[in-house]
């Protein structure tokens, strides 16, 4: 909505940008660089707030309610009736939406007031943010925020280099390395600076945070630029004494979209509370019921008839339903967000429940999507095993490896030495010389830095890093590498190389990867050589056995490079580097090219963890028959037996059946594991006929899958079987999935934050998904069925009162109750009870098993719909029918008429304040204080304001607002009693007997539970 | 959540634990138990039988005499001559009579009822201003647009009281007489004290009169249209019964709920005989002055004589359905006996 208003009217194709250059940059009409988040100002809030409100669909049909009361030939109820909860509703939501938008100005104004240091007429000036310019050249100094998304020109480090922490964007803590263009990094003084007029085109602002093309064009050439180059508003300068950037974007261009996405979750949402079913049904019954009374009545006044009997009607669903349901769920999610238990007191995050709106359907899900990397292990890699050359090395009791490979080191084995020279140099890490001889590793990801650690221990210790050279220290000597080229990972190539000149000149590329991608890759010959030896035999056998014990692992390998080649390729490299169009896929075959025919060196295999009570978690959601699928990108080993390690087979005896049946487009390659467990092998998609297969199983694992695929199972899953989905990760590559499947659940563990950012919930480990679910998903289901079955009943009760009256008052829209009684029925008499049972009700939670009814929706579904209205309706039935036949005869003690209609008014309407809290008595499973209090302090809010509203005092003053004077005198009259006894018992107790035979001859597991817990009580 | 707690240390974000944020509440879970359920039901079925019990015997001592006087006996002509719209200031009076065999002991109540008065239609009940009969001099002079087309007269004179309510206002008088062994005689009604307490003393008032005599009050003001005197006339034998306070139109404002209603008119004065104990058995007649019209909606006109109870008149309903009630309970409880007895006792349903 924001962002559609805000949107400029003409869409920006490119962007140029001069540096130093006002004039032509203004010519532009960039942003500037003022973020404004807040939606309002103290004029416009009223006007805005207000129309947006309006646009939420009850909001706008209570105002038409409200409209069509304040006509007097329609008008069957006062306007009050409408507006007093309608107003309430509207100025909560308007209070709170304007302290959201105060808070979001003041941190508006904070940020724009920081001050930076802006090049301005050849000398440094200080400006605030919010006055820096697209174009403008700024200094940064070291811990210093980044004012706008500017492109590196310069930095106090050699080869301009600066580092960044972008924790405030991804969440990532480690420092990045950024580097400026060769050609702009000895720009580092002022004068110079001044003088730098280079143009940078580039693609318009965008919210791709990972993603940069642009060229630069100074004095008559081209530099293509990229991510490498920039600096992100919002990162932090670190381990940097200083810096000069130039503007590129300024604003809040990607800023917006991230805040827009997090603030909509705590959107009141007021419509979407039901089942589309049930109001569908609401209203068909609303309808019908009013086109009976409209078309009884004369056609005359058939008309407005049927608009007074909508008004009247409308208290079936009446504001206060969507208000009370979104304060349930509010209260659920603080629940979750206060559980101890689910508080990890290592990391100090506590479960956060960032949306509101999904609490109850956490009780219904019926398949969990599971990330395998970081959600279900630690995702804090341990070097553990490797193979050089065919010898298997195996990592002992923490650190002491084992001593043939120590041997092997120290016998100077040439292999052993150029697989840990690998190591040291293939990667992307930085170091941090935190003080004199204690490196710290910075890496991305956390494989790389085990790699990179296990190196250190071996004897080859990576020290430095500049952008040209790579310095090791090996046995002792320090060596130093020309770096030459880095060929970057990526989740398509899933591996990484490095072209490194060694001081000898000679140039190498040395690779590692995915086993599968580096076998592809490797020199013919050499596999037929190592095919007589065991080179080759071994490797790939030891790397099934690795993955076969859950590790991950990697294929390291290595080419000589001709020096003639490698000039072609390099010349090549940079023109595709330039180019702004498929850059980078122009650069994907350049790479492909250069890392054929490549000689295996061996392969390495890094242990990951499990996290701290998985397998128990995993079987008790099994007992629960919620179906687990794990969705990796490991290969078919490493899934499979972290399978077994999590106990999803349940089963030892099983047997791999490998089934072709339905291979007839010879893509799948299942296993079927004794029915219990699917493993499919996914280079393809999931069809129909899988699916069904794959539902029979209680676990699924699909290995071998993009991050797209896993968001193409979820939504095949959620298509083709319309159960609850939920999918949990921890990643940038769970996005998606999180994203598709109904309920996302973020990690909030080792990859940052982006996972979480996109999640309805995290918590920071996996075991914490029991109490998440069959705990508070449980809970919020059963209260949000209470609460609505209830509610239905109770307010079926109190409206079709009317509907029965209209057969003895012609259809005239005359109301049974005083206004004020309608008016506060629901926001007063009776709302507090319903809500203390929707928060406080429990049930019992000892069996895993109790979790079903939640998946096959039986506690609110359309027959227990149809049920709580019938038992409404046959509630008012008897409401109206059992004084209608005493009243006629009745009279006071002292011979006064009784029948009057506000005396029928006022006996209904206390039988049916007392029938209702005595049936929510009856609903109520779990009575804490909160519930007492509130259940008869109802009853005696009732009669207080019953007194107070029909008092000598109110009618002196408004006369015709409180024509019910007096008439809370009838309350001492014994008959009126008597018929609100009877009432009350002949309402009651059907529902009694009901629920009695139910829980003797069908109980439900949920009654067997609770006998069995009060049969325990009196045993033991 | 939200408030930041000032705990240091790597503990500041752990939720409290109060048994309020962790759920634990103290609680009790009440559970359907036959133990309770069964008992409970003998129970309500013995309340509901011994009330029943003694509703009945209470309202077995009551009695009630209706008659319906529409067309009966002499008032035929007068039904007749109220068809005729023309005839309206006519006056016609006629008489029925009746006999009571059993005396009506203790206080006995006069009541005229009509039936198929629809007094509960929504634009009828509203069209009322209670601003007005509170005795606000501005309502007077301006009563509330509700009481449409019942506001002014054709001279543009506000109403008093306005409104279709005051207007239909029920107009028939009645004189009862016994007929003793020697002649007829008057039976004496109390013609006060006939409305709520808070009605005559609280919600109708007459304007503050301020020496003024109340035809003054009243000045400029016009009579509902088929009144045929104004309101402060109402009652030309006691001055004070006169304006909003008259018992017969507070009465009448009180609208009934359903079509067919009874209202109070009038209380047997036990001051003399032979009317101190009751109404003795004998012969009676009423005199009607038989005004209001009844044949346009069909409905029938009617006097009821009745005795009251503690609990109010006489009302079969409530002692039947409270014996039926007590039955059903009493059934319900024993069938459940039998169902838990033979399949639920022993808890073979409660088995996994």
């Amino acid at each position: 909505m924001e962002a559609f208003w805000r949107r400029k009217p003409h869409v920006e194709k490119e962007r140029r940008v001069k540096a130093n250059a006002w004039d032509y940059n203004d010519r532009f009409s960039y942003a500037d660089n003022r973020i404004k988040t807040s939606k309002y100002n103290i004029f416009t809030f009223l006007p805005i707030n207000l129309f947006e409100q309006f646009q939420r669909v009850a909001n706008a049909y209570f105002s038409v309610l409200l409209i069509l009361q304040l006509i007097p030939e329609i008008s069957s109820l006062s306007w009050f009736t409408t507006i007093v909860p309608l107003v309430f509703v509207l100025v909560i939501t308007a209070v709170k939406d304007a302290t959201d938008d105060y808070f979001r100005y003041k941190s508006d104004q904070q940020v724009n007031n920081r001050q930076s240091q802006v090049l301005i007429r050849g000398s440094l000036q200080n400006e605030k943010w919010m006055n820096v310019r697209v174009g403008d050249i700024i200094k940064l100094e070291n811990n210093q925020f980044v004012a706008a998304d500017i492109l590196l020109l310069c930095s106090s480090e050699p080869y301009g280099l600066c580092y960044v922490e972008t924790a405030e964007l991804d969440g990532e803590t480690n420092l990045k390395v950024r580097q400026a263009l060769t050609v702009t990094s000895d720009l580092g003084d002022i004068s110079k600076l001044m003088d730098f007029d280079g143009e940078v085109i580039c693609e318009p602002p965008n919210n791709k945070l990972d993603r940069f093309t642009g060229t630069l064009y100074w004095k008559g050439n081209k530099y293509p630029l990229d991510n490498e180059k920039m600096l992100l508003r919002g990162c932090v300068l670190r381990n940097t004494e200083w810096c000069f950037g130039m503007v590129i974007f300024a604003g809040n261009s990607w800023f917006l979209m991230v805040l827009f996405s997090t603030s909509i979750s705590c959107v009141y949402i007021f419509l979407l509370c039901l089942d589309g079913k049930v109001t569908d049904s609401l209203i068909n019954i609303l309808s019908t019921l009013t086109v009976v009374c409209a078309s009884i009545s004369a056609v005359f006044s058939g008309f407005l008839t049927f608009w007074s009997y909508i008004i009247i009607l409308n208290t079936v669903v009446p504001i206060s339903l969507y208000v009370s349901v979104e304060v349930l769920r509010l209260g659920h999610s603080y629940f979750i967000n206060w559980d101890r238990k689910m508080y990890h007191s290592p990391m100090g995050t506590a479960a956060e429940a960032r949306t509101t709106t999904l609490n109850e359907e956490l009780g219904q899900v019926e398949f969990i999507f599971s990330d395998k990397t970081g959600t279900l292990t630690q995702n804090i890699m341990v070097f553990s095993k490797c193979s050089i050359n065919g010898q298997m090395y195996v990592r002992a009791l923490f650190k002491f490896f084992d001593s043939s490979l120590v041997e092997a080191i120290k016998m100077e084995d040439p292999a052993v030495q150029e697989f840990f020279r690998l190591l040291a140099l293939c990667h992307t890490v930085m170091p941090e010389e935190k003080s004199e001889g204690n490196l710290v590793y910075q890496a991305q990801s956390p494989d790389e830095g085990a790699l990179v650690t296990a190196a250190r221990n071996f004897g080859f210790v990576f020290r430095a890093r500049t952008p040209e050279t790579v310095t090791l220290c090996e046995m002792g000597r320090t060596v130093t590498y020309q770096l030459l080229a880095i060929l970057d990972f990526n989740n398509v190539r899933k591996r990484m190389s490095v072209i490194v000149r060694s001081p000898e000149g000679q140039i190498k590329l040395y690779s590692k990867g995915a086993d599968t991608i580096i076998f592809e890759r490797l020199d013919p010959s050499n596999l037929m050589i190592c095919s007589l030896s065991q080179m080759f035999i071994f490797p790939s056998f030891f790397m099934q056995e690795f993955a076969g014990e859950g590790l991950r692992t990697l294929a390291l390998a290595y080419k000589d490079l001709d020096e003639d080649y490698f000039k072609v390729w390099m010349k090549r490299l940079l023109f595709a580097s330039t180019v702004i169009e498929n850059r980078e896929d122009q650069l994907a075959v350049l790479y492909d090219e250069i890392e054929l025919g490549m000689k295996l060196l061996g392969a390495t295999a890094i242990e990951d963890k499990l996290q701290e009570g998985v397998p128990e978690t995993i079987a008790c959601l099994n007992l629960a028959d919620i179906k687990i699928w794990v969705l990796t990108g490991d290969k078919l080993e490493t899934a499979m037996n972290i399978g077994y390690s999590c106990n999803i087979r349940v089963s030892s005896a099983g047997h791999v059946e490998k089934t072709d049946a339905f291979a007839d487009d010879s893509v799948f390659e299942e296993a079927i594991i004794a029915e219990y467990a699917l493993v499919i092998n996914g280079h393809s998609l999931l069809e129909h006929i899988l699916l069904d297969l794959a539902c029979l199983c209680k676990t699924v694992i699909c290995c071998r899958v993009t991050p797209m695929q896993k968001a193409q199972v979820v939504e095949l899953v959620k298509r083709h079987k319309r159960a609850v989905t939920l999918a949990i990760g921890d990643g940038a590559n769970d996005v998606s999935m999180i994203k598709t499947a109904h309920i996302g659940v973020g990690i909030s563990g080792q990859e940052g934050m982006q996972a979480v950012l996109a999640s309805d919930y995290s918590f920071a480990q996996f075991r914490y998904l029991q109490r998440l679910l069959l705990v508070h998903g449980r809970w919020s289901y059963f209260r949000m069925c209470n609460f609505l079955g209830y509610f239905f009943y109770k307010n079926f009760a109190f409206t079709l009162v009317h509907f029965w009256y209209g057969f003895f008052c012609g259809f005239s829209a005359q109301t049974v109750y005083d206004q004020w009684f309608i008016t506060l029925f629901n926001i007063v008499y009776t709302s507090l009870p319903v809500l203390a049972m929707g928060l406080f009700d429990q049930n019992s939670l000892r069996y895993p098993s109790l979790y079903k009814p939640g998946q096959q929706n039986l506690l609110f579904n359309k027959r227990q719909f149809f049920l709580c209205t019938l038992q409404g309706m046959a509630t008012s039935f008897l409401l109206f029918f059992i004084p209608y036949g005493a009243f006629p005869l009745m009279v006071k003690e002292d011979g006064s008429p009784f029948s009057d209609q506000q005396a029928f008014a006022v006996t209904i309407a206390t039988s049916l304040v007392i029938v209702v809290s005595v049936q929510i008595g009856l609903d109520t499973h779990y009575w804490t204080a909160v519930n007492h209090l509130f259940i008869w302090g109802s009853l005696m809010v009732y009669f207080a304001i019953l007194f107070a509203m029909q008092s000598d005092g109110l009618f002196g003053i408004f006369p015709s607002s409180f024509p019910f004077i007096g008439e809370s005198g009838s309350v001492w009259q014994k008959s009126v009693w008597l018929v609100v006894l009877l009432t009350t018992v002949v309402c009651v107790m059907p529902g009694l007997v009901v629920r009695f035979l139910r829980v003797d001859l069908f109980p439900t597991l949920t009654d067997k539970v609770q006998q069995l817990q009060v049969y325990s009580k009196y045993f033991y | 959540m939200g408030k930041v707690k000032g705990k240091p240390g790597p503990l500041a974000r752990r939720p409290d634990n109060s048994a309020f944020k962790q759920q634990r509440l103290p609680a009790w879970s009440p559970m359907l138990t036959a133990n309770t359920v069964l008992p409970f039901f003998y129970f309500m079925a013995l309340i509901c039988l011994l009330l029943g019990v003694w509703l009945l015997l209470t309202v077995q001592n009551t009695q009630e005499m209706k008659l319906d006087y529409t067309e009966a006996e002499t008032c035929n002509k007068c039904f007749e001559m109220r068809k005729n719209v023309s005839n309206a200031n006519e006056t016609c009076i006629c008489t029925v009579n009746f006999r009571i065999d059993k005396p009506f002991e203790g206080d006995v109540f006069f009541y005229y009822g009509l039936r198929n008065f629809h007094q509960n239609l929504r634009r009828y009940m509203d069209s009322r201003d209670d601003g007005q009969t509170v005795g606000r001099k501005k309502n007077l002079k301006d009563p509330s647009s509700y009481c449409e087309p019942f506001l002014k007269d054709p001279s543009g004179r506000p109403i008093a009281p306005c409104g279709a309510v005051a207007n239909s206002i029920f107009n028939d008088s009645f004189t009862l007489r016994y007929h003793y062994s020697n002649g007829i005689g008057e039976v004496p009604l109390l013609r006060e004290g006939l409305t709520w307490y808070t009605d005559k003393y609280i919600k109708f008032r007459n304007p503050t009169t301020d020496n003024l005599t109340l035809a003054q009050v009243f000045e400029g003001t016009a009579p509902p249209p088929y009144w045929q005197k104004p309101v402060y006339k109402l009652d030309p034998s006691n001055p004070m019964n006169n304006g909003f306070i008259n018992d017969d139109f507070i009465v009448w404002m009180r609208e009934a709920a359903f079509p067919n209603f009874k209202k109070l008119y009038g209380i047997l004065f036990r001051n003399d005989n032979p009317f101190t104990k009751g109404l003795p058995a004998g012969n009676y007649s009423i005199d009607i002055s038989y005004n209001f019209p009844v044949q346009y909606f069909r409905g029938r006109k009617e006097v009821v004589l009745t005795t009251v109870t503690w609990f109010g008149g006489q009302n079969h309903f409530l002692p039947i359905a409270y014996l039926v009630t007590s039955s059903l309970i009493l059934l319900t409880a024993v069938v459940l006996t039998v169902v838990w007895w033979k399949f639920g006792k022993d808890g073979k349903n409660m088995k996994e």
